[in-house]
């Protein structure tokens, strides 16, 4: 059960508040889409979630975030482990200057998977499921940056899936891709959401409505409304919700 | 008409412009070829497995330039690894306060301090204060000082240069910071430290003030036999031999051929440094 | 409802992440080492201050800063004043600064806007080289060549002279200010070039009205950065020209600068005696003033490097 559920979340920057008092709990599997104007926190409270909100050294974060019911910011938690359970794919396609089967094998290794033949059925196994499999079994030991961007962003995606997380955060995964390769990380983004719990940041309301199940708003810092993606699109309740999504700001 | 007067000044100007190239091009080749031609009566690879003989008037350089590398390794012992590590420090973990600015100030400041100042700093430290006397350890480590800023100003530059997305895609994958900087920062960023130790080895085995004032020797029959006894050293070698032999004053070849082992030795490392950073620029385009 | 404070305190980032998370033996280690640095770097200023307090305290600051004779080894009248050393320095500097910021400039503006994009790749590394190799090749060069060629042109008995330590330094000075300068100039944003080309100015014309005004501060910083490097030069200076510590401005005259000052007298100054304070004194000086130009440098950069960005 990987749901997550957000108490009483405030998070500063210095003296600037980013986040206001959010409560929510996505539930577990299925795509939650966090949506809003620029500057309105979504990209903080997604890094909230596996703390890497942490090594931005003005950040403070009050609050708690309960996964299986257990605090993210309780006293004995290792990040580390937090981070490995619940994978991030960032806006722009981040992979190391390594070779494609490196870039897999990274994070598997750094956990304690040592067997050669394990890693080698653990990045065939992550490069199929993020859907580049085929494109790239024949140069797994090229370097990542000779893919197509779009492939960079499948390869993070596989990167991430390689540890088997429980819940995976996208923050704007599609912003640097062209409208094909957005096509494909959508497609995998739905194969996905089966298996884990799926939160996505984007600017992009059209994309929010293809793909996710609920939907959130939020807007300076608050959150405005959540609930179901249809329902949020078609009758929003808080007129400031209905005011974003009809067009007329941000 | 007027088009064309300007035309005809730039042409002018431009043509000035080209001959200060050139003879900026000029005087290297000018200065390489004078000590080349000098030295070719001794160029021979004899000339550098024999040792000086004769007060340093005929013979080898062997002795000069074994205490040279004997340096250069004394100061790759100390001043590399004080050096990259305090950068990584100071980029990774060194917040962005008034610390991190005194740090580019004393960095910066200390790379231009001259060098007979290190001279006088290893002399005070080194041979007086800790009793070391003039030796191969009280130069090493005054050329490692002088180093220091070198090495940790380009190892700060090198780690600059991997964005912050690197870093962030491994935290990301529940990676430590320690586990960050050692399987992605200083990999990443090993060309450039490299290109900068280089340099910074370099620049120690060619500077004569620091090692004159601090252990460097006219004249060894042998090498020497512990970090503790004086040396002799190609930069001071030639300085000594032209300076304080008629056979030096007269343009002996012997002279010439040091400068040139030197010169091969110093603008050698300089051209490795080059490359490994043409390659480096090519391997990563971030 | 939890306060964490993650400004990163060592203990605090140890207990919070377990063991397997454990950041803390690094940072510390790093840190010691990080520190270890800073007292070797900051022993240079501290040790060479120390040397010259006996110095300073007994001949003192006015007498050793404008003395006008340099003795130190007279038995019955010696004499400390820094004012030959200085002018000694002066002189070779400014000689070497006379000619190399043209010829330098010049060869930066050629590097920058003229030369051909694959003459420029081979020629900014052989300056590169020209910068790197060792002042004492230079000193020979000086030493061997250079003065003949100086008392032939000047109709000398010698050419060891003050002139023949500018030229050398002139040509160590150059290659530092060409990389320097060419970079300030490789900084101007295309835009602006652009602009001038736009308007109908010539390459000349946009070089003199737009480019070079526009990198005016790095080139100037790049100048004052290679003259430190003339100041502080000792072995091509000691090779040069015969040192006399004269008063003089006289380009045809032996001088005798601080750096040489040090490097020649300390082998026969008594260790912990007058004559070896009174050394480490001119260190002092020699420290503060590339200290100031450097700091000058800096400021000035820092300044074009906000420009445009």
């Amino acid at each position: 059960m990987s749901s997550i559920e957000v108490k009483h979340l405030n998070v500063w920057f210095d003296d600037k508040q980013a986040l206001r008092d959010v409560n929510m709990t996505i539930p577990n599997k299925g795509i939650t889409a966090i949506i809003g104007p620029s500057g309105c926190g979504k990209s903080t409270f997604i890094r909230s979630i596996n703390r890497m909100n942490d090594i931005i050294p003005s950040c403070r974060v009050e609050g708690q975030i309960l996964v299986e019911g257990k605090d993210l910011y309780g006293p004995d938690v290792d990040v580390t482990e937090v981070r490995k359970r619940i994978g991030m794919v960032f806006q722009r396609p981040n992979p190391f200057p390594k070779s494609i089967y490196e870039n897999i094998a990274y994070a598997p290794r750094i956990h304690g998977t040592k067997d050669k033949r394990k890693l080698s059925a653990i990045v065939e196994h992550s490069l199929r499921r993020a859907a580049l499999w085929d494109e790239v079994k024949d140069r797994l030991d090229k370097s990542a940056y000779d893919l197509s961007g779009g492939q960079q962003q499948r390869l993070c995606i596989a990167r991430a899936l390689a540890i088997d997380p429980e819940i995976i955060l996208f923050d704007e995964p599609c912003s640097a891709l062209d409208p094909i390769a957005t096509a494909k990380i959508e497609d995998l983004l739905s194969d996905l959401k089966d298996e884990y719990t799926v939160v996505i940041v984007t600017h992009n309301m059209q994309q929010a409505a293809r793909v996710a199940d609920q939907t959130a708003y939020f807007y300076l810092g608050e959150l405005i409304e959540f609930g179901d993606t249809t329902q949020l699109f078609e009758r929003p309740e808080n007129e400031l919700t209905e005011r974003y999504i009809t067009g007329r700001m941000g | 008409m007027r088009v064309m007067s300007r035309n005809a000044r730039e042409k002018l100007y431009f043509n000035l412009f080209r001959a200060c190239g050139g003879l900026v091009v000029l005087t290297l080749i000018v200065i390489i070829a004078y000590m080349v031609i000098g030295s070719l009566p001794v160029l021979s690879l004899d000339f550098l497995t024999e040792p000086p003989r004769r007060a340093n008037t005929a013979g080898g350089v062997l002795t000069p330039l074994v205490g040279t590398i004997y340096l250069m390794a004394i100061v790759s012992v100390f001043a590399i690894p004080i050096g990259v590590l305090s950068a990584v420090y100071l980029s990774e973990y060194q917040g962005k306060g008034w610390a991190s600015h005194f740090w580019r100030i004393v960095v910066s400041n200390l790379a231009g301090v001259p060098s007979i100042v290190y001279g006088l700093l290893g002399l005070a430290l080194f041979v007086t204060f800790a009793g070391l006397g003039r030796s191969l350890i009280a130069s090493g480590l005054t050329l490692g000082v002088l180093a220091l800023p070198i090495v940790i100003s380009a190892s700060r530059e090198a780690i600059k240069a991997i964005p912050p997305s690197v870093r962030e895609a491994s935290i990301a994958l529940g990676a430590t910071k320690w586990q960050t900087i050692q399987h992605h920062v200083l990999p990443y960023a090993m060309p450039g430290i490299l290109t900068g130790v280089i340099l910074a080895l370099s620049r120690a085995a060619g500077e004569t003030a620091p090692i004159l004032l601090t252990g460097a020797a006219f004249y060894m029959s042998s090498m020497p036999d512990s970090i503790f006894s004086q040396f002799m050293a190609l930069p001071y070698h030639v300085y000594a031999v032209a300076t304080q032999t008629m056979a030096g004053m007269n343009g002996s070849p012997v002279v010439y051929g040091a400068a040139i082992v030197l010169l091969i030795l110093v603008i050698g490392m300089n051209l490795i440094a080059i490359v490994v950073r043409k390659k480096y620029r090519e391997k990563y385009r971030w | 409802m939890k306060y964490i404070n993650r400004t990163g305190a060592l203990s605090r980032v140890a207990g919070r992440t377990g063991l397997k998370g454990f950041d803390g033996a690094p940072h510390l280690i790093l840190f010691i080492i990080t520190l270890i640095s800073a007292t070797v770097l900051v022993t240079v200023a501290a040790f060479l201050i120390l040397g010259s307090l006996q110095a300073f305290r007994v001949i003192g600051i006015v007498e050793m800063l404008g003395g006008t004779v340099w003795n130190p080894t007279s038995f019955n009248n010696p004499a400390f004043g820094m004012l030959p050393l200085m002018a000694g320095t002066f002189l070779v500097s400014f000689l070497a600064a006379v000619i190399a910021i043209p010829i330098g400039l010049g060869c930066t503006i050629y590097l920058a806007e003229i030369a051909h994009p694959k003459v420029r790749a081979v020629l900014k590394p052989a300056i590169e080289l020209l910068a790197g190799i060792p002042s004492v090749v230079y000193g020979l060069f000086a030493l061997l060549i250079l003065q003949g060629w100086v008392a032939q042109v000047f109709g000398l008995q010698t050419g060891y002279v003050a002139l023949n330590g500018g030229i050398i330094l002139a040509v160590m000075m150059i290659p530092i200010m060409v990389s320097l300068a060419e970079d300030a100039i490789a900084a101007v944003p295309r835009e602006l070039r652009e602009a001038s080309y736009a308007l109908g100015a010539t390459r000349w014309e946009t070089m003199r009205s737009v480019i070079l005004p526009a990198s005016m501060s790095g080139i100037v910083a790049a100048i004052i950065l290679s003259i430190m490097r003339a100041v502080g030069e000792t072995m091509a200076v000691l090779m040069a020209f015969n040192q006399t510590p004269l008063l003089t401005l006289d380009p045809f005259s032996g001088v005798q600068t601080m750096t040489a000052t040090i490097a020649i007298e300390m082998g026969e100054a008594a260790v912990g005696g007058l004559h070896y304070s009174s050394l480490f004194a001119v260190g002092v000086v020699l420290f503060i003033i590339t200290l100031v130009m450097n700091t000058v440098a800096n400021r000035i950069m820092l300044r074009y490097s906000e420009a445009y960005r």
